[in-house]
């Protein structure tokens, strides 16, 4: 069901934290933070994924100019098992903790939950997400000096972490309407190919959204996938077309925007939870406060199998929540 | 919600292929090339005074040495990733197959972690290779009966 948030609550502060292949993209300029070494300063990748997130969300309350009790939950998640980067990475907040998994949808969910706690309790709430190329690869995939070739559907762990402040009355951009995703049995299991497998989550709550709200795809200035890469990009396109809504003038996708793909050696682009919240932080979030883009259709998409249910077989469940922002 | 198979059949005929014959060439050159090395250090070993037997021992080491090496100063994927078969076919391939897990793990332990995962990659090799070999000398022990 469509979700109204109806008390004015905006994202008014968000920072952007990344690696060394985010820096060479198209939005390596509009990063709060980089570390090229990709370490950030800890003995394991797991901990800098962690770090990552300490930074982002520490940039971003900075910049609002707030302290650990000025903010009433954290909602935090990333692609670790047991979620280890968010809890561990943000120990050092005095702030109660709701982790959430949802894949590379992480950042569009952290958000919705958190526009819904701030919208009932009256409060300031941060969303947190992060993904490490390195954590990510030993977890779902090979060594990192595995050399193994990739297939061209494969997309690229971002090396990523960005926070988002919500609350009532500062800042530009309003959380108009959530829309959940459904997990979608995609029948696909080649886990190199997660843009097929995540398009049809993509494709399911985008419809939903746009027959119960009764608008079309023109009613709005972006429409924007998490992750979906050349391939899932593609497919969404063409799977909406059929459905009666063409997308083309107002569709992309931030795993195609965060890497230049014609240059860095990306396959497909760009995945992971990291991907879209950055692609929020550095690109859209600052078009939407200068102007430039008034009406935002935010989809945060999931690939939800875990390496256990991908060697049994399983078909990858998929998952896609979405998140209505307009600029006040 | 449940897609069914045909979507399946439709993302696999979407979904662009790897470049079958630039692969295959680059696969051969690069094998080529690193059995090219061998020959050379087999060569050079020889030329040294090193008997057939000791040669055929020392080639190998040296071989798995530098894929070691090269694995562990970051390059040997860098350049697999362009030759592929190329780089995983001769005992290259193994011997990265071993010492990436081994780098890859060290942060859980030298038992638990180095330790377990060394032949995560490897380990199926090493089972099914000796099994095919127990497997191959039933049969010649069997043949040589007759």
């Amino acid at each position: 069901m469509l979700v109204s948030i109806k008390g004015d609550v905006r994202i008014f502060s968000y920072a952007a934290v990344g690696g060394a292949q985010e820096a060479k993209g198209p939005l390596g300029r509009a990063f709060d933070f980089i570390d090229e070494s990709e370490r950030f300063r800890q003995k394991t990748w797991e901990q800098s994924e962690g770090e990552m997130q300490r930074i982002a969300l520490r940039k971003a309350m900075d910049k609002a100019g707030l302290s650990d009790g000025d903010v009433g939950h954290l909602f935090a998640g990333d692609l670790m098992n047991q979620c280890t980067s968010s809890s561990y990475g943000l120990m050092s907040f005095d702030i109660p903790h709701v982790g959430l998994y949802g894949a590379c949808s992480t950042a569009a969910e952290s958000i919705s939950l958190a526009s819904v706690m701030s919208d009932t309790t009256d409060s300031i709430s941060a969303a947190v997400t992060s993904s490490h190329f390195c954590s990510a690869e030993r977890q779902f995939r090979y060594p990192l000096e595995y050399g193994g070739q990739r297939t061209p559907t494969s997309q690229r762990t971002v090396t990523g972490s960005a926070a988002f402040l919500l609350g009532r009355g500062r800042g530009k951009i309003q959380v108009k309407q959530l829309m959940f995703g459904r997990s979608v049995d995609s029948k696909i299991s080649d886990i190199c190919n997660m843009g097929a497998a995540m398009a049809p989550a993509a494709v399911d709550t985008l419809t939903r959204f746009f027959e119960e709200s009764g608008t079309q795809p023109q009613d709005y200035d972006k429409i924007v996938t998490g992750d979906l890469g050349r391939e899932g990009f593609e497919i969404t396109k063409m799977m909406m077309a059929q459905k009666g809504y063409n997308l083309d003038a107002v569709y992309d996708d931030c795993g195609l925007l965060i890497y230049n793909l014609a240059v860095q050696d990306m396959h497909a682009g760009g995945s992971g939870c990291g991907c879209s919240a950055v692609v929020a932080a550095t690109s859209l979030f600052p078009a939407m406060e200068r102007g430039e883009i008034r009406n935002l259709l935010f989809i945060g998409t999931g690939a939800l199998m875990s390496p256990t249910s991908a060697q049994q077989g399983l078909p990858i469940a998929s998952i896609a929540h979405l998140v209505h922002l307009s600029v006040m | 919600m449940n897609m069914d198979e045909n979507y399946k059949k439709f993302a696999e005929r979407h979904a662009p292929k790897s470049p079958i014959v630039k692969d295959c060439l680059m696969a051969f050159w690069v094998g080529g090339l690193i059995c090219v090395i061998g020959q050379a250090f087999s060569d050079f070993y020889k030329s040294r005074g090193a008997s057939e037997e000791t040669t055929k021992m020392l080639v190998p080491v040296t071989l798995i040495f530098l894929a070691a090496i090269f694995t562990g100063i970051g390059v040997f994927d860098r350049i697999a990733k362009h030759a592929g078969a190329g780089t995983l076919v001769p005992i290259t391939g193994f011997a990265n197959s071993v010492v990436a897990p081994a780098i890859d793990n060290k942060a859980e332990g030298w038992i638990l972690g180095l330790g377990a995962k060394i032949f995560i990659i490897a380990g199926p090799v090493i089972l099914y290779g000796t099994l095919a070999s127990v497997i191959y000398g039933l049969i010649y022990y069997i043949v040589g009966l007759f």
